[in-house]
């Protein structure tokens, strides 16, 4: 008796979530799955036929007549996956140091840090994008000051590149990174580290036996909160890649509002989708593998 | 032959968060034998666990020199010192099978997997763990992680263990059991223990020697008799077991005994050695040392504590003063209100110069 109450409770309590996911997540993504699978309209939208060029065109198995194979797309996925992944090693070389040093402040300064951390989260990202492109641009802060020292005799080209693209995700990402290292790191037992030293290991091997392993989680935590944004995200590119920087998501972004070619632009998302799928699961699974603490 | 560890003059003093200076070790001078139980006991922030951390290691000295077997100590770093220690939070790597815990010290010094196979079994079996290496430490009661944490800190046959309280999270049982094993597993390893504790029946069990410190400085070293029979201040008397001290005057010196007695007037009897009518001294005396008998201090039981085998009386003299703590058999009729008389064997007496 008791128990069926429990979970028609249970079951009020979790209907709004579940309505709302429900209408506003999964119904959309069986849209998109739907749509990729569709021919495209001549004027937007899309004619309800099968029609499976939308992956050959990324894949390979293109008439060459109707829709034409072009390896750009696999490229263009190819080069944000890079991006994605080297976001996440330059974000987690910058935070994993500075976890540790906030992690042994005073309560009051850590306090301070942890809201600097936070801080930008409350102005707009595309503000900060372009005070970015104000600092890179050949005329602007970062090239004039360069060249007044005389460190440079002609402004550096980094504004449109693949390095301003990275730079730009390292700094949007950099608090998710740190969130969850810090989080790992505080809770890390010191005394483990004084018994590792005290049983002759000696720094470095008391890092790779004992530091890393406690703290993986934290590191896969925020390598997963990271790198998966990243890879779908249009908006850093946008603002700073230029041609050269172009990520998978600008592509998605471009079928859906000027190439209004929607079943394509489904197919690139259910194609990022699924690689972020499979890098969630392969570092979950590795996560639960190593994540057998006391 | 050199004693094993030598400290001489050890001094580290810490900034209080108030901004004044604290003094952990204030000139701590100490020598350790091969395969000796030494204790250090004293009360929290006497500086005991300062010392074993500077002997460990992780505490640098601010003057004063440690010497191990012939080396300087100060230079080394913890992880080049041949001496482990077992935690008070036992500190074990809860990612870690419990086999690999105990292995640990071999695994980082490069001892092939068999051979260190063979010896994580060995030192399981010792301490009563064998068959459980597979096991995560979270998945060990309290007191299977504490034999955990003593096989991790033995197999590397260390020449010098220390132990920071460990016994301090055990259930009462469970502890005094642990002390006995403790002991022995002292024995039978051949290596030096140097044992911190605040509890002073602990130390009494399981010690060769005991060092009482108090605000960073030795009070008394001694072996547990000794510590408890003869203690050298009032501090040590106290702190060590039940007391009753008896700040007294010496009255005169009559055939084998020195009569004294209290402010109060309240007489007892001392060992003629070396007293003279009319100085100041106090007298110590432990509760079993008095008897309930015709004759002695007048009092009255003020309170019974029965104990099973013993009674502990509070007995309030009749000429005033503090109570007497008692311990007596309890097939003595004694009650809460009735009347007594204590004796005691001068001899027993144990008199501190200067009360």
């Amino acid at each position: 008796m008791a128990l069926r109450r429990q979970s028609v409770v249970l079951g009020v309590l979790l209907a709004p979530v579940t309505l709302f996911l429900g209408i506003f997540f999964l119904l959309p993504l069986c849209i998109i799955a739907v749509f990729s699978f569709l021919t495209p309209g001549l004027y937007g939208g899309v004619e309800w036929t099968f029609y499976h060029w939308n992956y050959g065109r990324i894949f390979g198995w293109a008439d060459g007549f109707i829709e034409i194979f072009e390896p750009v797309y696999l490229q263009i996925l190819w080069r944000s996956l890079s991006f994605a992944a080297l976001t996440v090693i330059l974000t987690l070389i910058l935070c994993y140091p500075v976890a540790f040093w906030v992690s042994r402040l005073s309560d009051r300064w850590r306090l301070v840090f942890l809201f600097l951390i936070t801080l930008p989260f409350f102005s707009s990202l595309i503000v900060r994008l372009y005070a970015w492109l104000l600092i890179l641009k050949p005329t602007g802060l970062l090239n004039t000051v360069l060249l007044n020292i005389g460190l440079i005799s002609e402004p550096l080209e980094i504004l449109y590149t693949p390095a301003a693209v990275v730079l730009g995700m390292v700094y949007v990402m950099v608090p998710f990174m740190f969130l969850p290292l810090y989080a790992s790191v505080d809770t890390l037992d010191r005394a483990q580290i004084e018994a590792s030293l005290d049983l002759g290991a000696n720094r470095v091997q008391t890092f790779l036996k004992v530091v890393l392993p406690q703290t993986l989680p934290g590191i896969i935590g925020g390598a997963v909160i990271v790198f998966i944004p990243s890879v779908g995200n249009f908006v850093v590119p946008d603002v700073l890649g230029g041609a050269k920087g172009l990520m998978i998501g600008n592509l998605v972004e471009q079928q859906f509002l000027s190439s209004r070619n929607w079943p394509f632009g489904s197919a690139l998302s259910m194609i990022i989708m699924a690689v972020v799928l499979t890098v969630l699961m392969v570092s979950v699974r590795r996560a639960k593998k190593v994540g057998g603490h006391a | 032959m050199a004693p094993l560890l030598e400290i001489r003059d050890a001094r580290r003093t810490f900034l209080t968060p108030e901004g004044g200076r604290l003094a952990a070790l204030d000139g701590v001078s100490l020598s350790v034998e091969a395969n000796e139980f030494v204790t250090l006991l004293g009360p929290s922030g006497c500086g005991k666990t300062t010392l074993l951390r500077a002997i460990s290691g992780f505490e640098a000295l601010d003057s004063g020199t440690m010497v191990l077997d012939g080396a300087d100590l100060s230079a080394l770093p913890p992880f080049r010192r041949p001496v482990n220690t077992v935690f008070q939070s036992y500190a074990l790597f809860g990612h870690m099978t419990v086999a690999r815990n105990v292995g640990y010290a071999l695994e980082v010094a490069g001892v092939a997997k068999s051979q260190r196979e063979v010896q994580v079994a060995e030192v399981l079996e010792k301490v009563g763990l064998a068959g459980l290496g597979a096991r995560r430490p979270g998945q060990l009661s309290g007191g299977q992680r504490q034999r955990v944490a003593l096989a991790r800190s033995i197999i590397a046959k260390p020449r010098l263990l220390l132990l920071d309280e460990p016994l301090s999270a055990l259930d009462r049982n469970l502890r005094q059991q642990m002390q006995l094993e403790l002991k022995s597993l002292q024995h039978a390893l051949g290596i030096a223990f140097i044992f911190v504790t605040h509890d002073q029946e602990e130390a009494l069990t399981m010690s060769d020697w005991i060092v009482v410190m108090r605000a960073g400085k030795i009070e008394q070293i001694g072996t547990p008799r000794e510590i408890y029979r003869q203690p050298k201040n009032r501090f040590v008397a106290e702190f060590i077991g039940e007391t009753n001290l008896f700040p007294v005057t010496v009255d005169r010196v009559e055939g084998g005994d020195a009569l004294a007695r209290t402010a109060d007037g309240v007489e007892l009897r001392l060992p003629v050695l070396g007293r003279k009518a009319g100085e100041q001294v106090t007298a110590i005396l432990r509760p079993a040392d008095f008897t309930l008998g015709p004759t002695g201090i007048p009092g009255r039981v003020s309170r019974a504590v029965y104990l099973g085998s013993d009674l502990y009386l509070f007995v309030q003299p009749q000429a005033g003063g503090p109570e007497i703590r008692v311990i007596a058999r309890d097939n003595q009729d004694a009650r809460e209100g009735s009347a007594v008389h204590l004796s005691h064997d001068p001899a027993r007496v144990h008199v501190l110069e200067a009360g």
